[in-house]
């Protein structure tokens, strides 16, 4: 669905952004990524999207190579969600934000409609029907932004921090909403630093430092690497914290292990 | 034994917004005191943020809206006081430090409180010095807040309001937009903070992050304190655990763990709490 073939990207001369990335994520795939500040995380997603070319290498999305097509025509199979609201947010009302892409996409009226009932029902909306986006809370705008884009079924979905300001519940809905889609046959990307989130929720991680990915595979064995996790300067899972300290091997970020191996343990010193 | 004085008194507060119908805050008894460290956390939409508002004066005397009860913050009745005198006792950081930030320079941002009280301009330099040391962004003073990173941004918004010397600081998610280094970051300046006397009261989702930094937890669901206590007693209820608020993993590892006898009156809120614990018991 999304291959990238050494993708080399720099803004200024010199430096580069990306330095050389492959990568390849199928169709149907849950994948985070994560990495410090600069690691090049955005400038990944700008590449998928479109929105930026790669300088050396190839881009590869849903058959298209990012270089031979428009931006727009991208833009209809790779959905972006912001993670400010308020830089997405802009029509009058909640009905006229949902159907904004569908307008221009020229889809049916009856079709407009029923996506956007979709939508305003799925994403429990309902009581904020005919407002502004601007008078819902923060928690609420960031559905709301994402609700906009899924009106327009994207292929492949980008999220860019969709946890901030979230609470446990909340990022409880985000990660079965996110299942389902995945199930749905969508393929979705979480640019993330929420390392509970993806621990917890997200099956891939690809690891970005310096404009590289340093680590990609399944999350219970990247997510308990420190070597990994100190270079992108990232924070350790709870789980995988609460392994080292055990010293538990090897180390895991699963709940039930995680007290299961204990359990045995503090059984075995008693016996 | 330490005697400590009350700095925050709020007696049967009830809160409903102007343009609302649904009381935000129902009648709130909470008592904070002077140098506590307490988190504030609960369900989005809980009233956490109404009630950020009404320790400094905000709400009401910003907002309007149905009041009735008291909040009393330093000897100080709220609806009593201009906001510019409970600005000297209370200051409160938002999530979005871009909201609050304006100043072409951080030494002007963090300047023009005091500037404000029209205070002697020997005065003004020294408060200013002093804020931005304690928060450690002395070498920012004449940078644009524009070209710093969220982190530092929360930081100068921090140093602003300790210029006006306040007792009490109030902070709403302040982290809920950082990574995870400044945010880290910006915690242990709150940290410094409480242990030269100012009592803080931090809004936080994460309470992996922060309950063990606290003296005591509060949580919030539908307008009303439902938990007040030691961070132990509060994550180790049933009430925290069916309220689904993100209880650290250490403390849900140590429930499954503590269905032996031995065990029940264990309660680690850390990965190294709870290693110090097991290790005693495997000996």
């Amino acid at each position: 669905m999304i291959s990238l073939e050494g993708v080399t990207y720099s803004y200024m001369p010199g430096i580069n952004a990306l330095d050389h990335i492959d990568l390849n994520i199928g169709a149907g795939e849950l994948v985070a990524i994560v990495g410090e500040n600069g690691a090049g995380k955005t400038t990944l997603v700008k590449h998928i999207n479109g929105l930026l070319k790669p300088s050396e290498g190839r881009v590869t999305v849903c058959g298209l190579d990012s270089k031979a097509v428009t931006v727009a025509s991208l833009a209809r199979k790779v959905g972006l969600v912001f993670q400010n609201p308020d830089h997405q947010l802009f029509a009058e009302t909640i009905e006229k934000e949902l159907s904004f892409a569908l307008v221009n996409f020229g889809l049916p009226p009856d079709e407009i409609k029923r996506r956007t009932e979709w939508a305003i029902s799925e994403f429990e909306l309902s009581q904020y029907a005919g407002r502004s986006p601007f008078m819902l809370s923060g928690g609420e705008r960031k559905r709301l932004a994402l609700a906009s884009v899924l009106c327009y079924g994207p292929e492949v979905l980008i999220l860019d921090e969709p946890t901030t300001g979230q609470d446990n519940r909340q990022k409880v809905r985000m990660a079965s909403l996110l299942h389902k889609l995945n199930q749905q046959g969508k393929t979705v990307l979480v640019v993330t630093h929420d390392m509970e989130f993806v621990s917890d929720y997200i099956p891939r991680v690809v690891v970005m430092s310096h404009g590289r990915v340093i680590a990609d595979g399944q999350s219970g064995d990247v997510l308990v690497r420190r070597d990994i996790l100190e270079r992108a300067s990232l924070v350790p899972p709870q789980l995988a914290e609460i392994s080292w300290e055990l010293g538990l091997d090897p180390p895991s970020i699963r709940l039930d292990d995680v007290v299961a191996r204990l359990a045995k343990l503090i059984g075995g010193a008693k016996a | 034994m330490v005697t400590r004085l009350a700095i925050i008194e709020v007696e049967s507060l009830s809160y409903t917004y102007a343009e609302s119908t649904q009381p935000s805050l129902i009648d709130i008894n909470f008592k904070a005191d002077s140098g506590e460290f307490i988190v504030i956390s609960g369900p989005s939409g809980c009233g956490k943020t109404t009630f950020c508002r009404t320790i400094n004066g905000l709400i009401p005397n910003s907002y309007g809206g149905k009041f009735s009860g008291r909040v009393v913050v330093d000897g100080l009745v709220t609806t009593e006081r201009p906001v510019f005198e409970l600005a000297q006792r209370v200051g409160l950081v938002f999530q979005n430090p871009e909201n609050e930030l304006f100043c072409t320079t951080v030494e002007r941002e963090v300047a023009f409180g005091p500037e404000n009280l029209a205070l002697p301009r020997e005065e003004i330099i020294m408060r200013v010095d002093e804020a931005l040391d304690i928060v450690g962004i002395s070498h920012l003073r004449d940078k644009s807040p524009d070209e710093l990173s969220g982190g530092e941004q929360q930081k100068v918004a921090i140093a602003a309001l300790l210029t006006m010397k306040p007792k009490v600081l109030v902070l709403d998610e302040p982290t809920a937009n950082l990574d995870p280094m400044s945010a880290k970051s910006v915690l242990n300046v709150l940290v410094d903070l409480n242990s030269v006397g100012v009592t803080i009261l931090l809004v936080e989702h994460r309470l992996e992050m922060v309950s063990h930094l606290a003296d005591r937890c509060v949580i919030f669901d539908s307008g009303k304190i439902v938990l007040d206590g030691a961070p132990q007693n509060v994550l180790y209820s049933d009430t925290a655990a069916n309220l689904g608020i993100g209880v650290p993993k250490a403390v849900l590892v140590a429930k499954a763990l503590r269905q032996r006898p031995e065990l029940e009156r264990w309660m680690p809120l850390t990965p190294r709490d709870l290693l110090k614990l097991l290790r005693g018991d495997l000996r």
